[in-house]
Order: C-alpha cells, then structure tokens, then sequence
C-alpha cells in the first residue's frame, strides 16, 4: 500500500506479531519453492536455458528501442492500437480515457501488476469506474481492501477462514464457510456473471514478440481469455521491458516461467494475442514509469530481464517472515526492493535493507539476474547519496570512528565485554535489535589481541 | 515531443552496447524416447486425463457415457463427432449464446509432452471463447501430431499466422485459498484429451 509512512521493518514487526501465522506463511513459500526445485530438476539443460533466457534478455535490453519500434509496427499492422504511456499517471489515463470512449462505466481485469504499480483501480474509482478483478486471489484482496501481497500467489498472506468471511460479507455465502472448493465455487459463480455482462476486459501482458506483434498471457484459471473474448474491448497494458526478439524464444520463457513460479511445467493457458477478433477493439498500452531510467542504470538495469515469476520472493527468508505488505510496494520481496528504489529513492530507501543479502534469490532466479549484489549496491547508492535511516546512519559514524581508531577500538571492545558480564541487561532489553528472539552471547575474558600479547607478540 | 518519441529517445540513449541473439538451436534436439508416454504422465499430473484410441467412434462411445446430448448441451467442432452432440448448434455463434455449454469437444493442433499442452488456433474452434466457457473440454489429436518440448512446439507454429492462438493445460485451476488446488476456476473443470493412433 502506499499511503504507509512505515517502513519495512516496522511493517514487519506488525506482521511478526501473530507467529503462529509467520510460521504458516514461511512454510508455506517453502512448500512452493521445493515445488520448484523439483520441477527444474527435471530438465538436465535448466542451466542452459536460465543463461539462454539471461542472454536473449540482454540482447533485448542492447536493442529496447529498435524491438519496440519493430514490435508497434507488426502490432499495428495486426490491427492493434498501440499506445504510450510515460508514467503511471499518463497509462492510467489513456485507460480512463478508452473507457470513457466506449461508455462504459464497470470494467473486469485479469492480473496485472503493472496496474497494480500504476495504481489503476483507485484512479478509475475515483472517476465513477468500477473494477472487479477476475483472479481468485486478486479478488480476494480486492474485497478485502488491500493490496496483492504477492505478484503470483496475491492473498498468500490469508488464511481460508478470513476468505470464508469475506465472501459471507460480500457474496452471500453461510458464515463460517472455509472450504476453498465451496468458496471458489461461489467467485466462479459470481465472476461468471461478470464476464458475461462487462464490454471491456483489461489483461496485464506476459511476454510481447516484436518479430510478430504478438502478445502472451499466461493464467491458471483462464480468467484473462474469459475476460477478454467475451469482451467487446481488450485493453492489454505492459512494461516496455516484456518484449523478446522471436516467437521461438518463447519457448525458452514459457518453459522457465512456470516452473520458476509454483512448480508446474506451464501455465493452464498461454494465450497468444495476435489480432483483435472481428468487430473486438484491441489495445495495447506500452508503459514506461521509470523503466527507460532504471535501463540507463549500469549496476540495477539487470532488473529488467525480471519475468515475474515470484520464485525470489518464495525463497528469501526475509519476505517470508515478514509477509508482502510490509515491502509497501506493488512488486514485493528481493525483485521488488531493487525496481522501488528507482522509481523513489527516498519512499523506498529501507527496501534494499530488507534482505539478508544470502544469494538464494538470485539462484533461483530463471533469468540470471544477480539480485542480491543489486540490493547491495542499492544500499551503497543510498547512504551515499544520503537516504539511509537516521539510526543506521549515526550508528555507521561511531562505527567509522571506533575502526579508525586502535585506542577506541580496544577501549570499546573492553567495554562491551564488562557492560556483558556485569550488566547484562543493558544489552538483553527491547532497545537492542539483536537481542530479538536471540539471546546475546557470553563475552569472552578476554579479547584476542590482549590472548596474543600474552602469549605469542614475545616470541 | 510525443510520449512515444520520449520513451524512445531515453531508451536509445540509456541502452547497453549491443549484445548479439543467443544460439537456441541445442534446445530444440532435446527429445524423449516416448513422447505418447510423456504426454499422457504429464496430462495426468497436472490433472488432466489422456484417452489413447485407435478410431472415432471409441471416442463416441467415452464420450456419450458421460455427456447424454438429449440433456446437456454438448458442442462438437470436430465434424466426426458431430453424432455426439447436441443437435441445432450453429457454428460461430455469439460467445454469450455458450454460456450453457456442457461439454466442447475440438480439435487441436498438436502436444506437447514436456508440459501436456495442446495448441489451438481460433479456426479450429468457432470462438475464441469456447475453450474457456464450457464446464468441461475435450480435445482429439492424432498420435503423430506429437511434439517433445516447446522448442519443437515453435518450430511446428513457426510463422504461421493466426489471430489467435493459446497452449492449453488441463482444466482451468486455482490454489489461491491457502494453496489447496481445486480444479474449475473459471473455464472447464475437466479436459480430456483424446490421442488418435491413426490418421483417419
């Protein structure tokens, strides 16, 4: 959400109040990523195509501008209108603005985190519009007020109960009803309505083929195609990184794509969106919001190769112990902390912290992108460039000195192991971060430099 | 300056040097040594079910067991099976006339082993919606029309044009109720697809 003025660890705190919950939501993420690792194990040239797809997305990355000429040409000679959008306040208008064309007041949208990133449903709800989202978790969330805390598995963070009780308050069903085949029943039922009576349907896109014009969306429960053939209008809205040179390089993604996500070997549906069916209108909105700067970015341009797929976020032990919403951002976890930062260095200063810096994310991450080291320059971009919490920062200034200093630095560490020994609870209270759900060590004696000059400087 | 001529101008001044396609001709020689067997573990899996048959009329047989036309409507777009389905079905009708379908049965182009997909085209199905309105789908394929991975898959499609066209996995699905995986999200509960071993 962004209206937060916490940041993530204090985000977090408020998660991590309920830890019967955090356990379940970490087991859980686990679950998927041994999911994962099952699945690619199963093809001995994984390797090969992670570097592969890491390649063709350089490739992509060195020739942006020539693909995405190539690729709104092909697009509209297919019969697509194409449109550009600047930032989220310009996609959201062009958005407002089709709807508006088309007199239409309500709208369905299949998952799009780009929407999500733009903040879409708020800006066409405060113009008269609504939106119902058609993915099960999205509409879940939306129900209940919040937003996706996942860019795959968006209501992760939820258990079935709560779900049960939303649907009661919002669609009619008995209370205390937590069966997830009784209430995906009832949204079936619902939605089905919905894609029966909306004239436009707004996809997000996976994968766009500037050889062709062509656009994928891939969905498990098929709600996008649902959404977008029984609609008049097709609105599809994409980050101008989406774009991959050939169709046959979609062989490469959508093998990664899937498995890297939730462990099956492809999406139930991989819709290719080439032309608008007869009398259908079809638009494809290309967005940039920050996109072209981050390219312009040597050390963090690697992000853009992302496919979100989520596999970072299954992984990292910070995001699954601290849940999606505390990253106060549409795209959560590791991918999530580096694509912030570029779009508002001082919202999203505290993102690039919330990491262990422990390399999983970018070993599984099916495009190669070397994630962890970008949260790590991240972090040096923002102290330099003065973004870094007030407290972390006083603390690095003592540190610098105390380093500096050999006279300080053994006055300190005497310090500590007296301040350990004798008045332990100055340093096993609340105020100590570290203390949290660890207990200090036992100091020793004495340090290593006094053990040496004892013992071995007079040889 | 437009909003195109913008993107585009930043994009070309903060792009990397050039780095050349890379080479994907190795994937496309991955094979196994039985695609049918494949196909039909991975199908399984993901919740599908594969029905190998050597004529049309097993498939009638199967069919006409569970889905009685007189009482569901059943739509055929494969002429063979057209005694299967209800009758007074008109091709290309509007979408929202389908929202009573029981059970589409269609062709599809080809599968996939890797992944147990089928790849349809809008010809082959009337409206691109079919596939996804009906409560239940089947689809017949011919045992040769059989692909190991992907890579092949693109090299069948190639630059053949299509206004619309999608890989299709087993039933439509969900896990998002605390991952519990329930089949019938919004498309088919079920599909069923059915491997001709003949050309007929």
């Amino acid at each position: 959400m962004t209206t937060t003025t916490k940041d993530h660890a204090e985000l977090a705190d408020i998660f991590n109040k309920d830890e019967e919950r955090v356990d379940w939501h970490d087991e859980t993420l686990w679950w998927i990523r041994a999911k994962r690792d099952k699945s690619v194990h199963q093809l001995p040239e994984w390797e090969a195509l992670r570097e592969a797809a890491s390649n063709i997305k350089f490739n992509v990355l060195s020739n942006l501008d020539t693909y995405l000429t190539a690729f709104e040409a092909a697009a509209k000679a297919n019969g697509i209108t194409v449109h550009w959008a600047a930032d989220a306040q310009e996609h959201n208008q062009i958005v407002h603005g089709l709807l508006t064309e088309n007199k239409v007041t309500q709208m369905v949208k299949s998952k799009s985190m780009l929407t999500e990133e733009c903040h879409l449903n708020d800006y066409l709800a405060t113009h008269g519009i609504e939106v119902i989202d058609s993915d099960l978790g999205e509409r879940i969330v939306q129900l209940a007020g919040e937003a996706p805390s996942h860019i795959v598995l968006p209501c992760i963070h939820k258990k079935k109960e709560e779900i049960g009780d939303l649907f009661h308050m919002y669609l009619g069903t008995p209370s205390n009803m937590s069966d997830p085949q009784f209430l995906t029943e009832t949204a079936r039922g619902s939605l089905r309505e919905t894609f029966l009576t909306r004239k436009v349907a707004l996809t997000g896109v996976n994968f766009a083929v500037a050889e062709t014009g062509e656009f994928v969306v891939c969905t498990n429960e098929g709600n996008a195609d649902m959404g977008a053939h029984l609609a008049d209008v097709h609105i599809a809205c994409m980050g101008i990184e989406k774009l991959i040179p050939k169709r046959e390089h979609l062989g490469v993604f959508l093998r990664l794509l899937t498995r890297s996500a939730t462990g099956q070997p492809i999406t139930t549906y991989s819709s290719h969106f080439s032309k608008p069916r007869a009398g259908q209108q079809m638009h494809l909105v290309l967005v940039d919001n920050g996109r072209s700067v981050q390219l312009g970015r040597k050390d963090f341009r690697n992000s853009l190769k992302c496919i979100r797929c989520g596999a970072c976020m299954n992984t990292c032990p910070v995001y699954r112990r601290s849940g999606g919403h505390s990253y106060h951002t549409a795209v959560a976890g590791p991918i999530g902390s580096i694509l912030a930062p570029n779009l508002d260095m001082k919202k999203y200063a505290d993102l690039p912290f919330a990491s262990t810096l422990c390399g999983s994310c970018s070993n599984v991450c099916p495009v190669k992108i070397d994630i962890h080291d970008q949260l790590y320059k991240w972090r040096q971009v923002l102290v330099k460039e003065g973004y870094a919490p007030t407290g972390k920062k006083i603390a690095m200034q003592v540190m610098a000195a105390t380093l500096a200093s050999p006279t300080l630095y053994h006055a300190a560490g005497k310090m500590g192991r007296a301040t350990i020994k004798y008045a332990p609870f100055a340093v096993n209270n609340k105020l100590n971060p570290w203390y949290k759900q660890r207990d200090m060590p036992e100091s020793p004696k004495e340090s290593f430099g006094e053990w040496y000059g004892k013992n071995r400087s007079k040889k | 300056m437009s909003s195109r001529d913008t993107i585009l101008a930043a994009v070309a001044s903060n792009k990397p040097e050039a780095m050349p396609i890379p080479d994907i001709e190795p994937f496309k020689h991955i094979g196994y040594d039985d695609v049918l067997a494949q196909y039909e573990t991975v199908l399984t899996a993901i919740g599908g079910a594969v029905h190998r048959v050597s004529n049309w009329d097993e498939i009638k047989t199967i069919v006409k067991e569970k889905y009685d036309s007189q009482h569901v409507r059943v739509l055929s777009l494969v002429p063979e099976l057209d005694e299967v389905a209800t009758s007074a079905y008109e091709i290309n009708p509007a979408a929202h006339q389908l929202a009573d379908v029981e059970l589409a049965v269609i062709k599809a182009h080809f599968g996939v082993a890797e992944n147990g997909s089928v790849w349809v085209t809008e010809e082959l199905l009337g409206h691109r919606a079919v596939p996804f309105i009906c409560q239940h789908l089947a689809a017949v394929i011919t045992a040769d029309n059989m692909v190991d991975t992907m890579h092949r898959a693109y090299m069948r499609i190639a630059d053949t044009q299509y206004g619309w066209g999608a890989f299709i996995a087993g039933p439509s699905k969900t896990a998002d109720i605390e991952q519990s995986l329930v089949l019938g999200a919004h498309g088919p509960r079920s599909m069923t697809v059915f491997v001709l071993d003949q050309q007929n």
